[in-house]
Formats: C-alpha cells, sequence, structure tokens
C-alpha cells in the first residue's frame, strides 16, 4: 500500500517523470508512437497527423487560456497568419520548409502579440469578444487582401522536401508533425518550471495580487500571448505544408472554437490534458461519421442529419463535459489512476 | 443626399433590430454575468418556430406568434435550468464554452428539423418600398423599426416601474443584497433568460420578414457583439444606442466606401473603443479588490 511518494534526493524529487509507474508509461507510450506508422493504414496515418497538429495548436492556446487566464476566442485567425504566411514565403521566395515555417512562427507570434495588447486593461469577457474581433479582422484581410492572399481562391503550396524526401506523404509527415509536437511539449512542460511560466500562472491564478508581487503584468501577458501564438501559428504552417494548399474556411470561428473545446474537455492548464482533448475532438466527428455508415441501413435518415448530429454531440458533450467534469479527461484520466493505485480501498 | 438619407433610414432601421437583439444579451448579463453567445441561435429559433407553424403548417398569423412567444419563453427557462444552474461560481470561460455548446446544440436541431436550404418567409408585413424624403425604404424595414423601438421602450418601463424589473436590477446589483430583501435569484433568473428568449425571437420574426429564414440568422448573433460591447454589456440605453450606431456605421461605410468593408469595421471600432474605454460607452466599471 502506497502512502505517499518520497524521494531522498533533489534530484528524483525535480524530475518530470517521478515514480516507476511514469516511466514505464512513457516508454509505451513511445514504443506505440514509434511503431504505429509501420502497422497503421494510410487513413489512419492522416488522423494521426491530424491529431499531431491538433496537439500542437491545442498545447498552444493552452499557454495562455489554461495558464495564463487569458480567453481568447483568436486561434482560428492566429492559424490562418501562420498558415497564409509559410504558404507565401515558400511560394514566392522559394524558402525550405522548416525555414518558412519558423518565420511564419514567428511572424504569427508578432500579430498575437498585437492583439494581445488589448488585454492589458481587458478582462474576461471583455477580452473574449476583443480576441473574437481579432479573428473576424484576420479572416477579412485574408479574403480580401487578394493581392497576397489570392482571396477566396486557394493558395496552393509547392511541396515540402527534405534531403531529397516529399515530406507530405503522411507517413512522411508523421515523423515531421510528432517530433515537432513532441519538442512543444518538452518546451511547455519545462516552461511551468521556470521564472516566466510560474509569473503566467500567477497572472491567472489572481492578477492583481500577481502585478503586487512585482509580477510584470504588460511584460508576461504580452509574452504568453507571443508563445501562445508561436505554436499556434506552428499548427497553422504544418497544416499549410500537409495540405499544400491553404483556405480561408479552414481558419473560421470554429475553429477557435473546436480548439477551445478541445483544451477545455481535455484539461485546462495542463499539458496532458491538451493530448487528450486534441485527439478527442478530433477523432470524434470520425468516430459519428462511421457509426452513419454503419447504421446507415437501419436508419436511412442518418446521411441527411449526419453532419447535425455531429454538430449536436459537439454541443452537448462541451455542455456535458462543463456541467459533471470541469477539469475534464486529464481529471477522470486522474481519477482512474487513483482508483487502481488505492484498490480496494478507494477511500 | 438621397443616397444620404437612404443609407440613414437603412442604418436606424438595421440598427434598430441589432438592439433589439442586443437587449436579450443585455438582460442577461445584467441579471446572471452570464454572456449568452447563444442568442443568434435563439434569433434563428424564433424565426424558424413561427415559419413551421404558419407555412408549415397553417396556423393564423396572431395565434403562431403567441404559440412563438410560449414555446420561447418554456426555452429560455429549460436553457436556464438544465444548462446555466449548474454553471453558478463557475470561471467564466467555463460558462462562456457552455453558452457555445449550447449554440452549436440548438442549430444542430434546427437543422435537423429544417434543413440548410433558405426558404421564403410568409410576409406578415408588406414589403412595398415607401417614400421618405426623397429615399426609398422598405415598409417591412419600417415596422421592424417601429416594433423594435416599441419593444425597448416597453422594457425600459418593466425596468423602471414593475416589480420584477426592480428585483431583477436588484440581482443584478448584488445577488446576496437582492436574497436577503427576500428576491428569489433562482426565479429572476428564469425571467431573464424566458425574456431574452423572447426578444431573441421577435427579433428572428422581424429580420426572417425581410431576409427569409435560413442558418445564416444564427450569424446575427456575432454581429450584436459589437453593439453590445459599444453600449457597455450592462447598459439597456448602451444597447439601443449602440444598436444605431453600429446599424449607421455599417450602411455609411458600406455605401460610401464600399461592400465589404462594413463587416469588419465594426469590429475594428469595437477594439479602438475597448482599449479608450474597457468597460464600454456605458458601462459600469467594475472596482476589483484582491
Amino acid at each position: 500500500m502506497i502512502s505517499g511518494i518520497f524521494h531522498s534526493r533533489y534530484e528524483d524529487d525535480m524530475a518530470l517523470r517521478r515514480t516507476h509507474a511514469q516511466k514505464i508509461r512513457l516508454v509505451i507510450l513511445v514504443i506505440a508512437f514509434i511503431t504505429f506508422p509501420f502497422f497503421a493504414d494510410r487513413y489512419s496515418l492522416t488522423l494521426a497527423n491530424q491529431v499531431g497538429i491538433a496537439v500542437i495548436g491545442a498545447i498552444g492556446l493552452n499557454i495562455l487560456v489554461g495558464y495564463t487566464g487569458q480567453i481568447s476566442l483568436g486561434q482560428g485567425g492566429f492559424m490562418a497568419v501562420g498558415a497564409y504566411a509559410a504558404g507565401l514565403l515558400t511560394l514566392h521566395f522559394g524558402m525550405p520548409w522548416w525555414a518558412s515555417t519558423l518565420i511564419a512562427c514567428l511572424f504569427t507570434a508578432l500579430v498575437g502579440v498585437l492583439f494581445g495588447i488589448p488585454s492589458l486593461r481587458l478582462k474576461g469577457l471583455y477580452l473574449a469578444i476583443a480576441t473574437l474581433s481579432a479573428q473576424v479582422i484576420i479572416l477579412w484581410v485574408v479574403t480580401h487582401w487578394t493581392a497576397v492572399t489570392g482571396g477566396n481562391d486557394a493558395l496552393v503550396v509547392p511541396s515540402p522536401t527534405m534531403f531529397g524526401i516529399k515530406l507530405n506523404k503522411d507517413f512522411n509527415f508523421y515523423w515531421v508533425v510528432w517530433s515537432i509536437a513532441l519538442i512543444a511539449t518538452l518546451l511547455t512542460v519545462n516552461l511551468f518550471r521556470t521564472r516566466f511560466g510560474r509569473a503566467f500562472i500567477a497572472i491567472r491564478d489572481q492578477d492583481i495580487a500577481a502585478s503586487v508581487m512585482g509580477v510584470d503584468l504588460f511584460k508576461y501577458k504580452l509574452l504568453s500571448f507571443a508563445i501562445s501564438s508561436f505554436w499556434v501559428g506552428m499548427a497553422g504552417a504544418l497544416t499549410a505544408h500537409y495540405r499544400s494548399i491553404v483556405t480561408w474556411e479552414r481558419f473560421t470561428v470554429d475553429v477557435s472554437v473546436l480548439y477551445l473545446a478541445m483544451i477545455i474537455i481535455g484539461g485546462l492548464g495542463s499539458v496532458t490534458g491538451s493530448y487528450l482533448g486534441a485527439t478527442f475532438m478530433t477523432l470524434l466527428p470520425v468516430l459519428l461519421t462511421n457509426l452513419g455508415r454503419a447504421t446507415k441501413d437501419t436508419f436511412p435518415i442518418m446521411e441527411t442529419i449526419l453532419p447535425f448530429l455531429q454538430q449536436g454531440v459537439f454541443g452537448l458533450v462541451i455542455i456535458l463535459f462543463l456541467i459533471f467534469e470541469p477539469e475534464g479527461l486529464n481529471k477522470m484520466w486522474k481519477n482512474a489512476k487513483d482508483y487502481f493505485r488505492l484498490w480496494p480501498f478507494s477511500y | 443626399m438621397p443616397l444620404f438619407i437612404q443609407l440613414t433610414l437603412t442604418g436606424l432601421t438595421n440598427g434598430a433590430i441589432l438592439a433589439l437583439a442586443a437587449l436579450g444579451f443585455v438582460l442577461i448579463y445584467k441579471s446572471s454575468d452570464v454572456i449568452n453567445f447563444a442568442q443568434g441561435e435563439f434569433l434563428l429559433i424564433g424565426a424558424y418556430v413561427i415559419f413551421g407553424l404558419v407555412a408549415q403548417f397553417g396556423v393564423a398569423w396572431p395565434l403562431g406568434m403567441i404559440l412563438t412567444v410560449l414555446i420561447a419563453v418554456a426555452l429560455g427557462i429549460a436553457v436556464e435550468r438544465l444548462v446555466l444552474r449548474p454553471m453558478i461560481g463557475e470561471p467564466i470561460i467555463s460558462v462562456i464554452m457552455v453558452t457555445i455548446g449550447l449554440a452549436s446544440l440548438l442549430k444542430a436541431i434546427v437543422g435537423a428539423i429544417w434543413g440548410t436550404i433558405p426558404q421564403a418567409f410568409p410576409a406578415f408585413i408588406p414589403s412595398a418600398p415607401v417614400k421618405i424624403l426623397g429615399a426609398s425604404v422598405g415598409e417591412d424595414r419600417l415596422w421592424a423599426f417601429v416594433i423594435a423601438i416599441a419593444m425597448l421602450g416597453l422594457f425600459n418601463i418593466f425596468f423602471t416601474r414593475s416589480r420584477e424589473g426592480i428585483a431583477m436590477r436588484a440581482v443584478a446589483d448584488d445577488q446576496q443584497a437582492a436574497l436577503s430583501m427576500g428576491i428569489s435569484v433562482k426565479r429572476i433568473f428564469a425571467w431573464a433568460w424566458s425574456i431574452a428568449a423572447v426578444t431573441a425571437s421577435l427579433g428572428g420574426m422581424l429580420v426572417a420578414n425581410i431576409v427569409g429564414v435560413s442558418g445564416e440568422l444564427a450569424g446575427f448573433g456575432l454581429r450584436v457583439f459589437p453593439v453590445v460591447i459599444l453600449g457597455g454589456l450592462d447598459s439597456i440605453p448602451g444597447a439601443i444606442i449602440g444598436g444605431i450606431i453600429i446599424g449607421l456605421l455599417e450602411s455609411y461605410t458600406g455605401g460610401y466606401i464600399g461592400e465589404g468593408l462594413n463587416q469588419v469595421l465594426p469590429f475594428v471600432v469595437l477594439i479602438v473603443i475597448l482599449m479608450v474605454r474597457p468597460y464600454g460607452l456605458f458601462g459600469q466599471e467594475i472596482i476589483e479588490r484582491v
């Protein structure tokens, strides 16, 4: 029976994985990730890549919303900035994919800071609406600045290559997207062990108290917008390179809502939660589509109402999670672990 | 000059409808500190319910209207009781998100029943153009303007004269103090949500009469944000003035500068106003204490 976790060395206490169970789970997870593409068919690989992009975007949004407490409804707009910047840089300047991605991320960070400026005076609802207008303004610019973005026409991006290998094949892209996701995860987990990350959390918990204790709200809020937008831009840029086609329809306000739903259902202020939420919300519509196809013969009406079923279930899942498990999948996972750890004496 | 008058008339009538939709937001925010992202969907439901009753079941207009209002009341109470009450005391982001989820659910229900193809609305107000000062404006728009203004006037009287209205303002001001004065906060919340649903569905009827019924009506919810922010989330006169300012702004930019810009300008104005006055033009500044 375990009564607690005890360490006798500081190194052990500060490690990211502190128990044997955690280390074993990590090893299993890594093996699963490495072997997965060799067994999976093309369809599952496509889904895995989509989940990977969503994970990067969700981690980015979680830094801003979950850790710093600044509500943002502008995710779709910032992803559009990343995607268009990466696409245009590759298309017009012939940049290699990694260079255009990096510059696109930095540019998105800059745009994020610009739209983050109102956060200095705004909180909560008012900030949510200010970021919503960022979304509207960015998408308007994208659709109306026809000379640069092509307006309503799709932007066709040359295929990314590295060492003569085409990267936008599902199998090859898997390694790209998940390596970047790994980097994002490591950087983010460690971010919240530094001065900056702790300042973000202090701002979330009580901004006035944080500023009294010497946290420069101006600096740290903008920094949070920058770091968050960097990863969100990364998700956008990867979408551009993966799909080779950029259209504004991929970055509407619905996308902003989808990503918010991911981090809320996954768990605010948790990297694991970003993973769980991104996976869940990406696979849910796929699952419903398959369900619809399977029951098509029994319920012929399924075909016409399927899109509405997806939309309705999306809304319902958000509502049910917020009412019954506001801390999301991450909390459910913890509860499950606790149950087995303490079994059979669950009290 | 005729163009100016034309644009002003269009702007005023649009603004009045926007103000009516904004009123629902303000009502809910004032009494329960919740911002309802599903307001556009309430509008959509109002329009489709009366469309279904009148055009599909052949119910007479006045009866259809009364039934729609009753359904809106039921919807408002159900939403408050089932979705929003468990959210009391939760952080703002949860409350925002739950209304977004609700919006998605309501839109899906409407879509599953009526489909997404836009349909002509059986006009209950004639739309023949009327000449005013050399500019022509649809009669339905004028009626929409008159009805919207009348509704706003009625609400103003409700809030200043009636027992329930004053109780609602008391709850908005301080829930605990209101409770200790014997006001049932739960009942006030139910009131606020059903009134908001009713105003939205009336707004839906007016808009549908002008543009027909389609899923696009829900987009009205998005257009209302600049209005409520401009006026301040907790101010009823603010909602009216904000609605008219945004209506005129959209109309003038559309007419003088070019179509397209009028969709985004309200949001630019919104950000500028928030930078200068973070609580809107007429909103109440909240003093925070740690």
